[in-house]
């Protein structure tokens, strides 16, 4: 079963099971790691899934879209691997991907 | 028999939809040690409002993905969900409340979120089958299962929801006819500028979209719906009438309980009600909101209710911080992507910038030469940049603002 590894505010380590099909946010969202508040479910309206990912990983990624780009560029805590969690459909080819949730704002 | 003393829980919680449960959520993760119970009259457990009339419509998301948490995850967090119930009545001195089930709940802290009923129409045959509102997901399931037979549907009000419908259905397949009382679509909501775009991109979407016409009544069939009649006599035949004409909050069992009452329920800054102990958060909450120049509103959005959960959980916890979060909101049509930062009730002068006929542009309103609000039509850069000038209340002038080749970040004055 593939699986991806998400760092939450507080340093712990979660691994998260990956399901197709769903976006990186619904996953962690449904692991029950409420730091991510995922205000808008998914369409592009707000930053609050914003997540960092380890530089390792981040040519596996889809590439950015102009207005996730924009949201990202809201945040005070932009790095240049930063991305919208529910931009990134998981798949099988993400096992192993490692994230850690954005500082709040 | 010995009657056994109410059930009693630290935090009830009346209401499960976004603010209800966001509430839950956000005590939790504050480490909230008491009870919780979160009381909904909807059998599901909480789930996303929004996509009801967008993508579970169109049937691109299943209900499961509209979970705001998956149902395990209220029972890991030590949440009480009391489904299928609603509160009737509360004694704000007994600190009691009476449920549906004819259970009595003693409360620490009572907290309303119950949000709204759909308006209905009052007209004759206004509960006729085929007759449908689109707030909870039984009103969209038995609409869709009405669905194959409808040859028309009529959807009656020209706000986001009904609007919002109308572009699903059309999608579909459906011929649609939008009947709006005022003058124009959006009206209470948005200025005239984007009132007429939506008009032009429904009417060019083939929808028959007629604005300042009034309902006579919903003409029946065999018991069910079969079209509406307008007020000049005229009818449209339709099997399907979809009525969009807002929400009545539903705070009646608050306010005979003595609370004070403003088209809602009144809260202070703290989303305290005048009642001891009772809160009050969400569509059905009434607020002096500094968006709105002080005024004292309600903001039916899915950011009001998760920004004054965190408000009410911090004051739950003794954490007393003024709700003042900059309003913002979505609405989805066909491939337009409408995003608005602020409240434009009020403005007294309009700005477009960018290119409508591109379908990429926003209109900023202003008041008293101050930016109060953006709608932004595909222009997600224009909203998030327009945030900040709504936030400080930017004083600027119109010429430089309908500049689109400056972005709005470089017009932010300096602090």
């Amino acid at each position: 079963m593939a699986s991806f590894f998400v760092t939450t505010r507080e340093r712990e380590v979660i691994e998260v099971e990956g399901i197709d099909g769903l976006s990186v946010m619904e996953l962690i969202r449904d692991a029950g790691i409420d730091e991510l508040l995922a205000q808008c479910g998914g369409c592009l309206s707000c930053a609050t899934c914003h997540v960092q990912v380890d530089p390792a990983d981040s040519d596996r990624l889809p590439p950015m879209k102009p207005d996730e780009d924009y949201l990202l560029d809201s945040s005070d805590h932009r790095v240049a691997t930063s991305r919208l969690s529910c931009q990134l459909p998981f798949s099988s080819e993400l096992d192993g991907l490692r994230v850690t949730i954005a500082p709040e704002g | 028999m010995m009657r056994s003393d109410p059930r009693h829980f630290d935090v009830v919680i009346v209401g499960a939809g976004h603010a209800g449960s966001q509430l839950a959520i956000a005590l939790r993760q504050r480490k909230f040690q008491g009870s919780i119970a979160l009381l909904g009259d909807e059998g599901d457990p909480p789930y996303e409002r929004p996509p009801l009339s967008k993508e579970y419509l169109s049937g691109e998301k299943t209900f499961d993905r509209l979970l705001i948490r998956p149902l395990e995850f209220w029972a890991v967090r030590d949440v009480t969900l009391l489904l299928s119930r609603r509160a009737d009545a509360v004694d704000p001195a007994a600190r009691t409340l009476q449920v549906s089930d004819g259970t009595t709940i003693s409360y620490g802290k009572l907290v309303w979120a119950t949000g709204g009923q759909p308006r209905r129409l009052t007209c004759s045959g206004h509960d006729l089958r085929g007759v449908h509102a689109v707030r909870s997901r039984a009103d969209v399931d038995r609409l869709i299962a009405e669905l194959p037979s409808v040859t028309r549907v009529i959807v009656i009000g020209g706000g986001y929801i009904g609007l919002e419908a109308a572009a699903v259905l059309t999608k579909l397949g459906k011929p649609v006819t939008v009947l709006e009382a005022q003058d124009r679509v959006l009206a209470r909501v948005a200025g005239e500028e984007l009132s007429r775009f939506y008009e032009e991109e429904h009417r060019s979407h083939g929808v028959d979209l007629r604005t300042g016409v009034s309902i006579e009544c919903i003409d029946e069939e065999a018991g069910a719906a079969c079209g509406v009649r307008l007020a000049d006599g005229s009818t449209i035949a339709g099997e399907m009438v979809i009525v969009g004409i807002g929400i009545v909050p539903a705070v009646a069992p608050l306010v005979t309980a003595g609370a004070r009452s403003a088209n809602g329920v009144w809260v202070d800054e703290f989303c305290r009600t005048s009642l001891d102990d009772v809160y009050a958060l969400g569509d059905c909450a009434a607020h002096a909101n500094r968006y709105a120049d002080g005024a004292v509103i309600r903001l039916e959005s899915v950011q009001n209710a998760n920004d004054q959960a965190a408000t009410v959980a911090k004051a739950l916890m003794g954490e007393f911080e003024a709700y003042d979060a900059v309003p913002w909101f979505w609405s989805n049509q066909y491939d337009l992507k409408l995003q608005t930062i602020g409240l434009s009730t009020g403005f007294d002068a309009t700005v477009v910038r960018g290119d409508r006929a591109a379908r990429s542009f926003s209109i900023v309103y202003l008041r008293a030469s101050r930016v109060i609000a953006l709608d932004c039509v595909n222009s997600t850069k224009d909203y998030v940049q327009g945030r900040a000038l709504v936030a400080t209340g930017a004083v600027l002038s119109p010429t430089r603002l309908a500049d689109a080749s400056v972005p709005l970040k470089e017009m932010v004055p300096a602090a």
